[in-house]
């Protein structure tokens, strides 16, 4: 199909236009990062940063409890994530490969829990823990932090289960696997990118959480990446620099984790979506 | 942007199991016995301790008079539906739900419109063109809430804020020392740039996936039949895309009514309690204003309200067979 001149370039154009604004946000994040104060605070903007300086990493870096903070975010999503994906391999391989009463329902509430309003459960929450005398405590959000998972760690890892063939597992198991043994040799392997491309989204979830550890965590040691950053402004003021830079530690590894596995991501969603 | 989850989960769509083998499924149920139950168990006793729970005591403690005192020598005092009648007969709570509902149509309008059509631009470009736009939808998908809030201030800041200094130098000028989060509405202009631009990706990268499945042979027959760029777009990419745009709209319905650190990191529901959401009232009037039992009766509508406007969607999904799920 032959295209006009102008039915080349306008897709481009607007391709262009749309990357530049897209990444705009992020490249301003990392540019204020490494300017020295004076030509932050400048009146006009320096678009390319020309003196690099480490000076605001330093700040944040040296912030009172920094890595304690992230001891904490990592320990919490770790933990969290590989917990839901543990309690996730068994329930997602009963819902993709056995039908059995009451089936449905449960799909059901999964779906429903993946809607949970945390955001507005945390006075509830709050009282729970403070009864059971955890407050200020990694347990009580780890543990929240897995069931904010779970669901979708169940339902989305249930699409991959599903999309290997039965029949390898059964080949398996006529060379004389048990059920437990054929999962675990055959189809355990085939779930790889399946099991990276969910623990992506179950890592953005526990990374980012904000309201829960709000009000649950308060004490300086206990905090975790997200509250410490929303609380850098005021403990460093209009410190924009510091504050890009403490903003640039806490988005560099998804940053990462996310271009390095987005295109497996992106083909488990599809094929998710399909073979589900 | 909170959890970005998979269409998947909730697509309607349904592989072709089930049907063809139906006896021999019926064979194996009877075989299995308890074992799927016995699977299933971890994760239904883990969701209804931790997520169960917490739930029932919402509900009970929004039937309590519990502010600081009562917090602090930890006694419950039981009042009915008070919490409720002070709740629903208050004006404030209908003004933020009202608010919360145009601002949830106003952003899911935005990012589903905005998100469709790169997707479809998406579609179009060259190979090297989509992989550069792809990886700006990711960096900007990727970058953690809190993070992106932060960074939104800083763009939207009073003093040597760089959105400011643009729109002076392109002549409005009295936007050179312009306070954002001075206002109502320019906070919300902020807060709907910060979702519409953190929530695109995901409608947009997914509906390029899913037009990436739609068979070939549907766009010949349709030039075939003498259809236009609109005509193809309505007849064959519309009705193939649809499950995924109700999928993607539900799923953006929620986390955009959910939405909590956007509004809270930026200016704390600020000016005023102007830019309360359900979600921030919730917590302002609970935690803030150390009403506890208020706070929890405006959660439970909050959820109830939440369930209402996603029920058209559930009862599709609750409708399909149980071997289309």
């Amino acid at each position: 199909m032959k295209r006009s001149l102008l039915g080349r370039i306008w897709p481009n154009a607007t391709a262009i236009i749309l990357f530049l604004g897209l990444i705009f946000p992020v490249y301003w994040m990392f540019s204020t990062a490494f300017k020295p104060t004076g030509d932050i605070i400048s009146e006009t903007p320096v678009w390319f940063p020309t003196n690099v300086t480490l000076d605001h990493f330093k700040t944040a870096v040296d912030a009172p409890n920094f890595w304690r903070m992230v001891g904490n975010s990592l320990t919490v999503t770790v933990v969290s994530v590989l917990l839901s994906l543990l309690i996730a391999l068994f329930a997602s391989f009963a819902l993709a490969r056995m039908r059995f009463k009451g089936r449905k329902g449960m799909i059901v509430i999964f779906m429903l829990a993946q809607m949970a309003p945390w955001e507005v459960m945390v006075i509830a929450v709050y009282m729970l823990v403070r009864d059971a005398d955890m407050l200020n405590s990694l347990v009580p959000l780890t543990l929240f932090y897995m069931i904010m998972v779970l669901p979708f760690t169940v339902l989305t890892l249930r699409g991959y289960v599903a999309a290997v063939p039965k029949e390898l597992e059964e080949s398996a198991m006529v060379d004389g696997c048990s059920r437990p043994q054929a999962f675990v040799k055959v189809i355990l392997p085939l779930l790889a990118p399946g099991l990276m491309a969910t623990s992506l989204f179950g890592f953005i979830t526990a990374w980012n959480e904000f309201p829960l550890v709000l009000i649950l965590n308060k004490e300086p040691g206990a905090k975790t990446l997200p509250l410490w950053l929303s609380q850098f402004q005021s403990l460093f003021g209009d410190d924009w620099g510091a504050t890009m830079a403490a903003s640039s530690i806490f988005a560099i590894p998804i940053l990462i984790l996310f271009v390095y596995l987005q295109r497996k991501a992106v083909s488990g969603l599809t094929s998710g979506a399909v073979k589900g | 942007m909170a959890v970005q989850t998979n269409p998947a989960d909730v697509h309607q769509g349904a592989g072709p199991r089930g049907q063809a083998d139906g006896g021999q499924e019926r064979r194996r149920t009877r075989r299995l016995g308890a074992a799927p139950y016995l699977l299933m168990l971890p994760a239904l006793a883990v969701t209804a301790l931790f997520l169960g729970w917490p739930l029932v005591k919402n509900a009970m403690l929004s039937f309590q008079n519990l502010n600081m005192g009562q917090l602090i020598q930890h006694v419950t005092e039981w009042n009915g539906i008070q919490n409720y009648k002070d709740v629903l007969g208050g004006e404030d709570f209908w003004r933020v739900t009202l608010r919360t509902i145009v601002f949830t149509a106003a952003n899911v309008v935005l990012i589903m419109v905005i998100g469709t059509l790169i997707g479809l631009l998406l579609a179009r470009l060259g190979k090297k063109m989509r992989l550069t736009l792809m990886l700006g939808l990711v960096l900007a998908w990727a970058m953690p809430v809190v993070a992106a809030s932060t960074v939104y201030q800083w763009l939207f800041a009073q003093r040597f804020g760089v959105v400011n200094y643009v729109l002076d130098k392109l002549g409005w000028h009295s936007m050179a020392d312009y306070a954002w989060t001075g206002s109502q509405l320019s906070t919300f202009f902020v807060v709907t740039l910060l979702i519409v631009w953190q929530s695109i990706p995901f409608v947009a990268i997914n509906l390029y996936a899913a037009t990436t499945t739609i068979p070939k042979e549907l766009y010949e027959a349709a030039s075939l039949d003498g259809a236009g760029v609109w005509k193809s777009f309505t007849s064959v990419t519309f009705p193939f895309m649809r499950p995924f745009l109700y999928a993607t709209t539900f799923l953006e319905v929620i986390w955009v009514f959910k939405s909590f650190a956007q509004l809270f990191t930026l200016n704390e529901g600020g000016p005023n309690r102007l830019t309360e959401t359900l979600p921030v009232y919730a917590f302002v009037e609970g935690v803030g204003n150390q009403h506890y039992g208020m706070g929890a009766a405006i959660s439970l509508l909050t959820i109830l309200i939440m369930l209402g406007l996603t029920s058209y969607y559930l009862r599709i999904v609750l409708k399909q067979g149980e071997d289309e799920l």
